[in-house]
Order: structure tokens, then C-alpha cells, then sequence
């Protein structure tokens, strides 16, 4: 009997209780606003500063750190014509968080923090904010564009970025992993786990679930 | 101070076993074995009940229990360990909470067996003894400085069972500091800094039972002093302590190992022994996972447990049997099981002879 130790459940399936809850950006009053997205979710700050009462002085105290999406969406313009008081572009997640651990370690209360795009730029972020003592609840999270997944192997415990199928080949230690619907915060990332453990070398296709 | 065992100083109690490679894990009367089900079916409940000794000559005679495996299972903690140091792990505001538990185990240990563990205190100056383990320890209670280990590590590293700490903040329980050496296939280094409906997130049908619920509201009322217990369980092939996600690769090849003739000797039941404490300082809460192993050989030498398991296995619902990861074997058990089972009634309640 083959194990059913997986269900390729659709990105879109009932919610994972370990996932962060998202919802859309809403302005709130802030002495100070840091803004952190990727890809898409420069679409959410947009719609964001939309429903601002005081777009011009949200701006003015608003430090916007960008990156283009895992899919290649590059959205800096539309953010960089904005006028944010401070604007900083970076090619990717992880050269964007160093600035980010700066700037959070001598952020104020009452700083209002913005998160959108892919989970891997929102788990990343709300990981480093929260290591300042910021409740996770004072971060507002949306989810944009790319659903490609940041999978830890809970086996070698290398974490592989922008994965698209299941089951998949973990980066570092090279097993075949299918990606459990449980999620780490700590980590910001899901988990994976062998595929083929009880029985080597039964590995089904992957089939591309996030994209 | 070391912590060199010298396993075989009581070798007449403690069984000198192992839980790996050959296996020689076994139990020497079975009807100490807390066998977990007390009626012909199972579903996922609260069912807490609080946490006092219990019957003679059982699992349940003292608050924690230590039984012929201690030695053996230290032993074999310490090599996981040594392997795999993220098997424990503690965030830096839990250190007080790690204290509270080292002092709850030393005081109960100390107290129920004396022949073999001994606590004297003077003032902050305290003296451990475990006798079993070869190990005196003189310290300086809330000290760091003074342990060869940080205060939960120390104390787990002579505790059976597996042993969650969590904090209590915004209306939930964070599990933030943990060690996994017996687990049943969860990660303490993914789970730890989640909260209760975090790391409970993979388990199903509970939810939507509203389960989880009940069971945070009834543990955020849980009062020092007053500790509660529940089972678990689930199936494991050989005697092995350390079923981790970390090295399923390895051990997941033994689920296809079973055969008809072989499944008595090596289809183990895997009985998790929950207790809650509250700890008076940090005020968190401690949970004691405690793993008990029984061969389905051992098991129906007992004509009521061999009926009932049979009953249970038979008709648990097959996402049950997924989650818990015996979904394969499953039809092979069953089919062993029947032939232990002759279909008379079973009596309420989980001892053997009520």
C-alpha cells in the first residue's frame, strides 16, 4: 500500500492554522510609517495610501523599502513617484534586510508597519520587527502576488526560496520534500519533509502548486 | 560535577536496554503499562482529568513517574542530543520558567524515591543526588552560573518524557521552549515560539471539533498545585523513542518492514502520558509528554486490552490513522488484532482487571 502521507491541497484550500492571517493595508495614525514590500504588494501600498485621510503626511513620514517580486514584477517607479520622505530599492529579500535591521532597531512606539507581497518578504520583515519586542499584532501583513513558498527542510534544516512545485528537491541536502501546510513564524517559512522516506525512490511528479 | 552515566549501578531495577539498532526494549510486567483507552472507540476529546497519584504498582503511583526504562532512556537522550543539539531549545525569557520546572521535578523526584534521588536545601544553596545516574550536583538555585547546563536542559537531561514550556501572553500559550527526544513526528525546532493553535495547526478533525478551543480555555485556568493529565497515542514499528521529522528518512524505511509474522514482536503501541503544571514563578505552564512503548505481543496478554485495541484500531476514522502515520499497516493490524478478540464485552475503564 502506498503511504497517503501527503494531500496537494490548492494554495487557495481551507486556511492553515499556523499561516498568518492577512488582510488588506489600511492607513493608521503613526508618528512614524515603515513600509516594507515586494513585487506586487507595491500595489496594496498604493491602495493603501488611497484611503488615507492625510496621504501628504503619511508620506512625509514614511520609509519605503522595495524589491522586485520573485516572478521578476519590478513596481519601483510607481513606489519612488509616490515621494515617500525616505526610499530605498533593493535587488532582492535578502539584501534588503539588513537596512531593515537597522532602521527597527531605533524605531519608536507608535511606529505603524506596513508589510505586503510574498510571504517570504512578510515573514522575513515581521521576523525582524518582532525581535525588537513589537507584538506581531502592531504589523499590518497583505498578501500580493507570487505564491511561491520559502520551504525549511526539517531534515537538514537549509531553507530553499521561491518554490513552486510538490514535491520538490530541497537545495541543500537534496532530497525529494513535499511542503507540509504548517508554517513558522520563528522561521518565516513552511515546513518540508521527505517524500520518499518510507519507501526510497517512490517519488510522484511534482505538480506545480504555487506560482 | 559530571554527567558520565554509570548505568548497571542499579541494575537490578533498571533494565540496561535499548531503544535503537537491536532493540532489546521491553517491559517486564505489562500491567503497569497505562494502556489508553477506556471504552471500544476513539475520538479526539479535552479529556483532562486532573494529575494525582494513582493506583499501586502503575504508571499513575506517582506525579512523575520513573520506571525500569530511566536509565535506558537517558542514555538514549543524551546520544540524540549529542547528534542533534536543536532537539532542545529555550528562548532567552524562559529561563525563570526552566528553573520553576527544575525545582518541581527535584522536589517530586526526591520525595517519591527516595532510594534513589535526594534534594537538600539551605537557603539558595541546594544539593541533587541521582543515584541512578551517578550524578551530585551542589548549586545555587536562579544561578546559571552554577549548572553545567542551562536549568532545563540540566533537568531534562534526567527526565523521562518530553517537555514543553509555555508562556502565557495575549490571551494564549507560546510554546517557547521545548525538548524532543521521544516525539511522535513533530519538531520541537520548527514549533518553538508558536502559539497553541500554531503548533496544533497539522492535526485533524480536532478544530473543527472546537477541541482546541475548550482545551486553551481550560489551560489558561489551570492553577499551581493543580495539575491535570490526558492520553495520547499513536503506533510505532520497534521500540524506537526517537520518531523526529529530523531523521524520518532514516527510521521511516521500518514502517515497510512489517509482516504477518512479525508484527506482534516489532508493531509497538505508543502511549503518550500528557501532564499540565502550572509553575509559580514565571507562571508558565509545563507540559510533560511521557512516552510509553508496548509490543502488540505484550499487549493481548491482557484478553481486555487485545479486544479493545482491536475495537479501536478497527474503527478509527482514516484520517486518524494518516495523521498519526500508521495508515499502511493499518489493515494488517487489524487483521492481527481479530484474531485476539473474541468478540465478548469489555468492561469501562482502562485497567486491565476491572
Amino acid at each position: 500500500m502506498k503511504p497517503v502521507k501527503t494531500s496537494l491541497t490548492p494554495v487557495d484550500a481551507p486556511a492553515i492554522r499556523s499561516r498568518p492571517v492577512y488582510a488588506p493595508l489600511k492607513p493608521r495614525p503613526g508618528a512614524q510609517h515603515l513600509i516594507v514590500a515586494d513585487g506586487e504588494g507595491a500595489e496594496a501600498v498604493v491602495a493603501m495610501l488611497d484611503k488615507a485621510n492625510d496621504r501628504s503626511g503619511l508620506l512625509a513620514a514614511a520609509h519605503v523599502m522595495y524589491c522586485p517580486g520573485p516572478n521578476g514584477t519590478d513596481l519601483t517607479a510607481a513606489l519612488q513617484t509616490l515621494g515617500p520622505a525616505q526610499f530605498f530599492r533593493a535587488p532582492t529579500i535578502p539584501a534588503l534586510l539588513p537596512r531593515l535591521q537597522r532602521v527597527v532597531s531605533t524605531v519608536h512606539m507608535g511606529t505603524q508597519f506596513y508589510l505586503a507581497g510574498t510571504e517570504g518578504l512578510i515573514g522575513q520583515a515581521e521576523r525582524e520587527i518582532m525581535a525588537t519586542g513589537f507584538p506581531f499584532a502592531a504589523i499590518q501583513k497583505e498578501h500580493r502576488g507570487s505564491t511561491l513558498r520559502r520551504v525549511q527542510c526539517v531534515h537538514c534544516k537549509g531553507i530553499t526560496e521561491n518554490v513552486a512545485t510538490d514535491p520538490f528537491r530541497c537545495s541543500h541536502c537534496g532530497l525529494m520534500l513535499f511542503v507540509r501546510d504548517h508554517y513558522s513564524r520563528r522561521i518565516a517559512a513552511f515546513q518540508g519533509v521527505n517524500i520518499d522516506a518510507e519507501d526510497p525512490g517512490l517519488v510522484p511528479d511534482p505538480v506545480v502548486r504555487f506560482t | 560535577m559530571s554527567l558520565d552515566f554509570r548505568p548497571g549501578a542499579f541494575a537490578d531495577f533498571f533494565r540496561n536496554e535499548t531503544f535503537r539498532d537491536d532493540f532489546t526494549y521491553r517491559n517486564s510486567n505489562i500491567l503497569r503499562f497505562p494502556f489508553p483507552f477506556d471504552r471500544d472507540d476513539y475520538m479526539y476529546s479535552v479529556n483532562m482529568e486532573p494529575h494525582v497519584p494513582g493506583r499501586k504498582g502503575t504508571a499513575f503511583e506517582h506525579i512523575l513517574d520513573v520506571d525500569e526504562h530511566y536509565v535506558a532512556e537517558m542514555l538514549d537522550r543524551a546520544k540524540v542530543l549529542a547528534d542533534d543539539p536543536l532537539r532542545c531549545q529555550s528562548l532567552p525569557h524562559m529561563t525563570l520558567a526552566g528553573w520553576d520546572l527544575l525545582e518541581l521535578i527535584m522536589e517530586a523526584k526526591a520525595r517519591d524515591y527516595p532510594q534513589w534521588f535526594g534534594l537538600t536545601k539551605d537557603g539558595n544553596r541546594w544539593h541533587w543526588v541521582n543515584r541512578p545516574l551517578g550524578i551530585e550536583q551542589s548549586f545555587t538555585f536562579l544561578d546559571e552560573s552554577t549548572l553545567p547546563y542551562p536549568p532545563f536542559e540540566y533537568i531534562m537531561r534526567q527526565t523521562q518524557g518530553d517537555w514543553t514550556l509555555q508562556d502565557e501572553r495575549d490571551g494564549t500559550l507560546w510554546m517557547d521552549a521545548g525538548i524532543a527526544t521521544s516525539q511522535a513526528d513533530w519538531s520541537v525546532d520548527f514549533d518553538v515560539g508558536m502559539n497553541f493553535m500554531e503548533w496544533h495547526a497539522p492535526v485533524p478533525l480536532a478544530h473543527e471539533k472546537g477541541v482546541f478551543d475548550r482545551a486553551l480555555k481550560f489551560l489558561l485556568k489551570l492553577q499551581h498545585g493543580a495539575p491535570v493529565r490526558r492520553f495520547n497515542w499513536t503506533m510505532t514499528v520497534n521500540p524506537l523513542l526517537d520518531t523526529a521529522p529530523e531523521t524520518y528518512p532514516k527510521w521511516g524505511p521500518m514502517k515497510a518492514t512489517i509482516t504477518p509474522e512479525n508484527l506482534g514482536a516489532r508493531q509497538h503501541l505508543r502511549v503518550e502520558l500528557q501532564s499540565l503544571y502550572r509553575l509559580p514563578r514565571s507562571n508558565a505552564i509545563a507540559f510533560d509528554i511521557r512516552c510509553y512503548l508496548s509490543s502488540f505481543d505484550q499487549i493481548v496478554t491482557v484478553p481486555k486490552w487485545a479486544r479493545r485495541l482491536h475495537r479501536v484500531v478497527r474503527d478509527l476514522p482514516p484520517e486518524l490513522a494518516t495523521y498519526k502515520g500508521f495508515i499502511r499497516n493499518r489493515d494488517a493490524m487489524v487483521e492481527w488484532l481479530a484474531k485476539h478478540d473474541d468478540g465478548q464485552p469489555t468492561s469501562p475503564g482502562w485497567f486491565a482487571d476491572d
